[in-house]
């Protein structure tokens, strides 16, 4: 039980570094010599990096909010669950837990469609690490989030 | 020690008024305007002493890329001619400036000096231009939007699921006490009635209550 437990937990701090990086992380897509997205697009030219604040249209900014939103859920949901693991009652789910970790994970799923859709096709750019690690992370949370589903509290 | 108590004060007394002398001037960082639109250019100042009679505010103008500065709006000639307009009121500390039919040639940096006397010294503080076809959506405006609606729901959520557990359990409460009060006057009745039938009515409301109670400590 323990084990499980641990495991469990450890995988939702995995989750939550991975949302943080990829949240954090300006490089989105890569092309050239030029990192772009989230946040701000930089240019890496002779004399060092070159950065200025990323295009403010509305499909970038409903990205960042999304990607903010899933990383508060996750959040969230973890502190559900250090209070759930202590004060639920034998046998009971955890369902708050379960919810918000649900909603972190579509939560970065649309985030991760909209950019997949909306990002401007240049023949030199190419998704970055950030946009993979977005991608990785949506199966992660739902995977742990029915977990939490599933998971109850021993006798 | 007393040489240094005497250094000291006699520094402090030299900075302090400087800073109290100095005049802090304020305009906007950034401004968007549509391409033929009208803009006004806003520029304040704080300063320590009143507003004196002979408050003047200036204004210089840089085009984007070039170096040197122009005035604005003193003289009837250059790119401003017929165009700017002083819309401000000194007297308040206002010294804004309006800018009718925007060109992109008016792209560039507005850089506006007050001086208050005596206090004369400060830091001009610019506002940059920026003409569009199309004004962009501010940076940062949709993304707090969106967080803002969904943290709100989520409270929204929270708080009508605790008001519903909690009228619930408040309705159940008072049901069971009408049954209660039910219950107790018709054992009053009965007991008042012929004795023998009395009991039965009471022990029963009793075991009733009991019931109820304890159904009660298990839903908890």
């Amino acid at each position: 039980m323990l084990l499980i437990l641990l495991g469990v937990l450890v995988m939702h701090l995995i989750i939550l570094i991975l949302l943080i990086v990829s949240t954090a992380a300006s490089t989105w897509s890569v092309g050239g010599d030029k990192t772009t997205d989230l946040w701000y697009t930089c240019k890496n030219s002779n004399g060092g990096y070159h950065c200025k604040p990323a295009i403010s249209e509305d499909w970038l900014q409903a990205v960042q909010a999304l990607m903010i939103l899933s990383l508060l859920f996750c959040f969230f949901s973890l502190i559900a669950f250090l209070f759930q693991l202590f004060k639920l009652v034998k046998g009971g789910r955890f369902f708050f837990t379960a919810i918000f970790q649900i909603l972190a994970s579509v939560f970065v799923m649309c985030a991760a469609i909209i950019y997949t859709v909306m990002s401007p096709d240049d023949e030199s750019k190419k998704f970055g690490y950030a946009y993979v690690l977005a991608w990785v992370s949506f199966p992660l949370t739902l995977i742990s989030g029915l977990i939490y589903i599933v998971l109850r509290k021993k006798e | 020690m007393l040489t240094f108590v005497a250094l000291a004060s006699v520094l402090l007394l030299g900075i302090v008024p400087e800073q109290t002398e100095a005049i802090a001037i304020y305009t906007g960082w950034e401004r968007h305007a549509l391409l033929g639109s009208d803009i006004r250019l806003s520029c304040s100042f704080f300063s320590w002493r009143f507003t004196s009679d002979d408050v003047t505010f200036s204004w210089t103008y840089r085009p984007d890329g070039s170096r040197d500065s122009i005035s604005a709006y003193v003289d009837n000639k250059g790119p401003f001619r017929d165009r700017v307009e002083f819309v401000g009121n000194p007297s308040k500390r206002d010294g804004s400036i309006l800018i009718k039919n925007l060109d992109y040639n008016d792209n560039g940096t507005f850089t506006c000096d007050a001086k208050n006397p005596p206090d004369i010294v400060g830091r001009p503080s610019s506002v940059r231009l920026l003409v569009f076809e199309t004004v962009p959506i501010q940076a940062g405006v949709i993304t707090g939007a969106i967080i803002g609606v969904v943290l709100g729901l989520l409270v929204l959520i929270v708080v009508i699921y605790y008001l519903m557990r909690f009228l619930v359990a408040r309705r159940v409460f008072s049901l069971s006490v009408s049954k209660h009060g039910k219950k107790k006057r018709e054992g009053s009745q009965a007991r008042q009635g012929p004795v023998p039938t009395a009991d039965p009515t009471k022990v029963k409301a009793a075991s009733s209550e009991k019931k109820k109670q304890e159904s009660r400590k298990d839903k908890k």
